[in-house]
């Protein structure tokens, strides 16, 4: 039997396209940062099911706090913000992005002195997460900042929205286009919303079409941990030439390794479906952990935040407002129930034919969390797929215990191996 | 009659963990339905105007040991989530017929899905709160919402609901709202005459039984009220805030006022205390609550505020009971209530108001840190 090799702690996951990615969230972030100094119109937004393409008709820099958060924990720098926010009265029990983000802000993060734009408007799309609505009061009411709330209501009975539902949404969407003329002194153009679509849609297309590939075996990239490179072409540029060229490129890139039958590690042992935030202060030490086994993330729910695109759906610059609206109520993970997610990963186990379910459970995030030990019972006992619940933050590197970690995933695979090897005796798939 | 027996006849339906009050409406009911109702806010007009009780549903208290719920839900869940879950493990909702949560916070919305997962014969309802408060959209919205909520209520109970009804429940729970209201005026003004653990005790008692039962029991009360006699203390008038959705127990309640307190102003229960005056009873029904959802309620840390903030809330709500503290008492990981102290904080130093941070659990049986937490406070104010 096959046992987990050590890796290289710095072994390179860089493929060329995660440069092209790093390359234009890093123009990005050159954007924001003379916006900052320029002081450029700039709306705030939350990634879950967001509408940035409202913003960018207007030519408003958009801005993104969990976006901020996380670079935070991924460069390391997050514990003193964190630390920072709770000494002004935040509990070590709320949601660390949130206290990353305060901490950054009020260490002068944010403005002329900082890298990202004071808010000229912040935009709280609440699509699912109640932490928005407190994060984003927090954001306005440090900045003095006009705050509009975009509440999406939850889907709640079956898959699809009232038309009540829709009215709603399409109305505070004309509320929130008129908010942005007057805040940028610009008149609404719907010709330049509707070629903002037709771009999301590209992207959409692409990043749909890049998932399917790993159905594939191997898979060509890692859907979690890879994916998280995607996230902010399709979350944050989505709208834009370069998100949609940057989908162009992947797709092309992806379908060539899958001809060529290459993944992202060296042999591909163990397919997993992965549900959860990563430990973003841990990135790579997590990813190592599952690279050591050979396991490999063939899709992941954490993917599926900003949007839900690949059972089809697409921005349709014919339905403008519309189809922004089915975006932000139906067509993303927040915004459906935890049992609509355990039929989603469900679908993922089974047709992108997967050995495992990996839950990494994160204290902050109890929109993903809460529950989740639900979701191992369902899959364990009612599917009998094997299930690995794991325990740590996205943010906060106190709740990261790398041995306990380590102890976790190796006996978790160390038993599927085992599984697998009694099946291959038994005339079972293996 | 004075007013001790009736305060000790609700104490015991509401410790009673059986619900053993709405065993006895069913009894009186053949047929009849009962419907828990998780914090914040319900319409419970709704099911009552459908034939069926509201039942308050606040977790298991301090009466229940969790045997399955905490390998569902984390340590860093609230209790109240557990407990919940775990009554329905252990058979103690089995009476209920429905439950209906809503988008008070996240753990709430995961548990409705847990719940109507692992209890497929208890019909599970989530209601969407609007948290837009200024649209001119989100009365349109609200009245479509709870215009849902009626349909499947109607489902539930097997008949359509007549506007009759509707407006009948609205009076009735108008009269509730307004008697708690001057309830909590007279401890306001004359703390010395109905303390916090009896008006709780009431009030929460009413969330066990028909609202005509409890309409009866709050007008004995007012009857009775005026012979207490009693002399004022000196005391520290404190408001206690952020225990909107899992209470906290009768004891701590009473540790606070032992300590030298008086709460003069509350959020608990404030869910079933929802509108800070009628709603009306002119419009159709549906309108009147969904127009009052937005416009005669009470701030709240489960949404977001409407054109004035809920820090302003606060500091105007100690100013207008005249209270010189507040006493801020989340539940443990509770995240509406923990995420509102930074900024709660900052409005109540900017009014120069002193405030104690007491986090609780339903759970929780020893108080003397607490007690030393308070007494140590309490002497600070007194002889500042």
């Amino acid at each position: 039997m096959a046992t987990a090799v050590t890796v290289d702690k710095d072994r390179k996951y860089q493929s060329e396209v995660n440069d092209h990615s790093k390359r234009i969230m890093t123009e990005y972030s050159d954007q924001l940062a003379r916006a900052a100094k320029g002081g450029e119109p700039a709306g705030f937004l939350m990634i879950s099911g967001n509408c940035v393409e409202i913003l960018r008709a207007f030519d408003m820099h958009p801005v993104f706090p969990e976006v901020n958060a996380l670079q935070l924990a991924i460069r390391k720098q997050s514990l003193p913000m964190i630390l920072k926010a709770e000494q002004m009265g935040y509990s070590s029990d709320n949601c660390a992005y949130v206290k990353a983000d305060v901490g950054m802000l009020m260490s002068g993060g944010y403005g002329p002195q900082g890298t990202i734009p004071y808010p000229s408007l912040v935009v709280c799309n609440y699509v699912g997460c109640n932490v928005y609505v407190k994060w984003f009061e927090h954001i306005a009411e440090f900045c003095k900042a006009p705050l509009y709330m975009l509440d999406i209501p939850f889907l709640r009975e079956g898959d699809a929205p009232s038309q009540d539902d829709i009215t709603y949404v399409v109305r505070q969407l004309e509320e929130l286009i008129a908010t942005c003329s007057r805040i940028t002194g610009k008149p609404f153009d719907i010709d330049k919303l509707r070629e903002v679509l037709a771009l999301s849609a590209r992207a959409e297309e692409g990043w749909s079409r890049a998932k399917e590939l790993c159905k594939v075996k191997p898979a060509p990239f890692d859907a979690y941990f890879d994916s998280i490179n995607m996230m902010g072409p399709i979350n944050v540029l989505r709208g834009t030439t370069q998100a949609a060229g940057f989908f162009d490129f992947a797709v092309e890139a992806f379908e060539a390794l899958a001809a060529q039958h290459k993944g992202p590690l060296a042999e591909e042992r163990f397919r997993t479906v992965v549900e959860g935030p990563p430990p973003y202060p841990y990135y790579r030490n997590f990813r190592n952990l599952f690279s050591a086994w050979g396991a490999v993330a063939v899709n992941s729910t954490y993917s599926t935040v900003g949007g839900l695109w690949e059972w089809g759906f697409r921005h349709d610059p014919r339905r403008p407002l519309e189809s922004i609206a089915e975006q932000m109520l139906v067509e993303n993970l927040t915004n459906r129930s935890l049992t609509a997610r355990y039929q989603q990963i469900r679908r993922y186990v089974e047709e992108w034919e997967a050995d495992a379910l990996v839950i990494h459970s994160i204290k902050s995030c109890r929109l993903f969390s809460a529950g989740q030990g639900d979701m191992r019972e369902y899959f364990t006992r009612d599917l009998g797929v094997a299930t690995l619940l794991v325990e740590s933050d996205l943010e906060d590197p106190r709740y990261y215990s790398e041995a306990q970690m380590k102890n976790r995933i190796d006996a978790f695979f160390e038993s599927l191996e085992h599984r697998k090897f009694l099946r291959k005796g038994t005339g079972g798939d293996a | 009659m004075p007013i001790t027996p009736i305060i000790e006849r609700c104490r015991a339906r509401l410790e009673d963990i059986e619900f053993g009050s709405v065993r006895e409406w069913k009894a009186r009911h053949p047929g009849g339905r009962a419907v828990g109702c998780f914090p914040v806010y319900t319409p419970v007009e709704i099911i009552h105007a459908a034939g069926m009780l509201p039942v308050g549903l606040f977790g298991g208290g301090n009466t229940i040991e969790l045997a399955n719920a905490d390998a569902r839900f984390q340590s860093f869940v609230c209790s109240i989530a557990k407990s919940t879950l775990e009554m329905g493990f252990q058979g103690r909702l089995k009476l209920l017929d429905g439950v209906i949560f809503s988008s008070i916070c996240d753990v709430a919305r995961n548990l409705s899905s847990v719940m109507a997962r692992n209890f497929p014969e208890l019909h599970v309802d989530y209601i969407h709160h609007a948290q837009n408060m200024t649209s001119p959209s989100a009365v349109d919205y609200v009245e479509s919402e709870f215009g849902r909520i009626q349909r499947s209520m109607e489902r539930l109970a097997g008949h359509p609901v007549s506007p009759g009804a509707l407006a009948a429940s609205l009076k009735t729970y108008n009269q509730i709202r307004e008697i708690l209201r001057t309830l909590y005026r007279i401890r306001r003004e004359s703390p010395h005459l109905i303390s916090t653990v009896e008006l709780y005790i009431l009030a929460r008692a009413g969330t066990l039984v028909d609202p005509e039962d409890h309409l009866r029991e709050l007008r004995e009360v007012m009857d009775l009220l005026p012979a207490r006699q009693g002399r004022p203390k000196d005391r520290v008038r404190v408001v206690i805030e952020s225990a909107f959705c899992e209470q906290p127990p009768l004891d701590l309640l009473q540790v606070v006022e032992d300590a030298g307190c008086y709460i003069v102003d509350d959020d608990l229960l404030t869910g079933w205390r929802w509108y800070v005056e009628d709603v009306p009873e002119d419009p159709p029904p549906l309108r009147a609550l969904a127009e009052s959802y937005i416009r005669r309620s009470v701030y709240s840390s489960v949404r977001h505020d409407g054109p004035r903030s809920r820090n302003l809330g606060l500091v105007e709500k100690v100013r207008r009971a005249n209270a010189q503290a507040v006493i801020f008492m989340p539940a443990k990981f509770c995240e509406p209530a923990l995420f509102d102290y930074p900024l709660f904080r900052v409005a109540l130093e900017q009014a120069n108001i002193p405030h104690l941070v007491i986090e609780f659990e339903e759970k929780m049986w020893t108080f003397e840190r607490t007690r030393n937490e308070l007494e140590t406070f309490v002497e600070s104010m007194l002889f500042d």
